[in-house]
């Protein structure tokens, strides 16, 4: 039996076998099923993904007319004079992903970025920021994390909720999440306001929810609050992963439970909250193949683009969505989740 | 930086050496979705929702419009003034171009 060239979730080669690959598809989009209580993929769609992963073509994309908005995280601090050795100022950055790597959205943050350490320099990153403006076309994010972990003692003035929990103390744990909240909103809406005064076009929040439902309820009440104060901000909303971790356990966010929420219930408050992009993020298995990753990826985000009521735009970078976890996942892997997500789900972006 | 041409590629609309950047513009000022979104691009440029993504159509398009391109030419619309001139397009508010209003107490 022919074996089909394939990619693991790690990015290294593989080879599957016909029955391997129909497996993994099926297996793959049962898992997000029956984990997010939504509908696997139909038929159709496991023989379009079936068709695309067996192909021996090293590319593959969507079809004209298909072609999404693409939007980043973190754009203006990618290659990062210290790890690629190419020293770019953050502006020409901007630029280069404006003019060479065909950005229609492009995200301008500080290195660390997280809100609470940009707090301290804010008035640098307003001046960064105003002067890239006058040099770019495209719509301009300033971009951050909500980062509750950076509020913790000894750097932060929270008492450390992961140190708490292993003693039992799980009051004194929730206790400190919820100082933690206050003071991230806080930072947030700080930090957005004075970008937004600077001109940026909106606040991107990204990797929220990556502590916790604490987390996530924080960026929901900064994105509230940004959004009464202005109405015009363009907010994006990007999540940290597929499954809201319950690290407090008992927040609510307008009578919703945060903990265990997947990206189809993510979205619903995100919307109420007042964002108006959504960006799902599903975990890559590095273990499995990346036909099971697509699969079940694509099955988490599908019922986001067909109940949103805003642009959902799916995180595609490194390790998330289906796309390997490698610093230089391979073409056909990234062509193959990249067209899978769009074609499928019908999403507004990426 | 590689992963984002291989994504560009296979589903990319292309950003300003297409109309990418005026439809990014549409979802996030007025939360529309894509397909409306390009239609009003579409709608507001009198071309077809196909030629949004054609480098070449738009590529000229956006020079006569002097919208800003990848490569402007002499005397061309370049970073804010392709702004002000999107904004007034696509008959959108962008906050930085109106900043930049006030200060010319334009």
């Amino acid at each position: 039996m022919q074996k089909i060239y394939a990619r693991m979730g790690d990015g290294s080669a593989t080879e599957l076998s016909e029955s391997e690959l129909r497996r993994d598809l099926e297996e793959g989009t049962r898992d997000a099923a029956e984990r997010a209580k939504i509908p696997p993929l139909s038929q159709g769609e496991l023989a379009y993904l079936y068709d695309m992963y067996s192909s021996p073509a090293r590319f593959v994309g969507v079809d004209r007319g298909n072609e999404v908005i693409f939007s980043y995280d973190n754009g203006s601090a990618k290659s990062r004079e210290d790890l690629t050795e190419i020293p770019l100022h953050r502006a020409q950055e901007a630029q280069v992903y404006e003019k060479f790597l065909g950005a229609d959205m492009v995200d301008f943050g500080h290195i660390d970025y997280s809100f609470k350490p940009v707090k301290a320099i804010v008035t640098f990153e307003q001046q960064a920021l105003e002067y890239t403006l006058l040099v770019t076309t495209a719509p301009m994010f300033y971009g951050s994390q909500p980062n509750l972990g950076t509020y913790t003692q000894p750097d932060g003035p929270c008492p450390n909720p992961m140190e708490l929990l292993p003693q039992g103390k799980i009051t004194e744990a929730r206790m400190a999440q919820e100082e933690m909240i206050e003071h991230a909103v806080k930072d947030m809406v700080y930090v957005g306001s004075a970008m937004y005064e600077s001109g940026a076009d909106g606040i991107n929040f990204d990797t929220a929810g990556a502590a916790g439902d604490a987390d996530f309820l924080a960026t929901l009440r900064a994105v509230e609050i940004l959004k009464k104060k202005y109405p015009q901000m363009g907010i994006e909303v990007g999540m940290a992963g597929e499954f809201v971790l319950g690290m407090h356990s008992e927040l609510t966010y307008d009578g919703v439970r945060l903990a265990g929420l997947y990206p189809h219930k993510q979205l619903e408050l995100v919307e109420k909250a007042g964002a108006t992009v959504f960006g799902p993020a599903i975990n890559t298995n590095t273990d499995k193949s990346g036909a099971w990753n697509t699969a079940r990826a694509v099955t988490f985000v599908k019922p986001c683009t067909e109940n949103s009521h805003i642009p959902v735009h799916a995180n595609m970078g490194m390790g998330l969505s289906g796309i390997p976890v490698a610093d230089c996942p391979p073409v056909d892997a990234v062509s193959r989740a990249s067209k899978a997500m769009v074609e499928i789900t019908r999403l507004d972006g990426l | 930086m590689g992963m984002e041409v291989a994504h560009v590629s296979a589903s990319g609309m292309g950003g300003i050496r297409t109309a990418g950047d005026l439809v990014a513009r549409m979802e996030m000022s007025r939360g529309m979705k894509l397909k409306e979104a390009k239609e009003y691009v579409a709608n507001k440029l009198k071309v077809s929702v196909l030629d949004l993504s054609d480098p070449i159509a738009m590529g000229e398009l956006r020079q006569d419009l002097n919208i800003g391109t990848m490569a402007p030419f002499v005397g061309g619309a370049k970073g804010i003034e392709a702004k002000l001139r999107i904004a007034e397009l696509l008959d959108i508010e962008i906050n930085c171009v109106n900043r930049f209003k006030d200060k010319l107490k334009w």
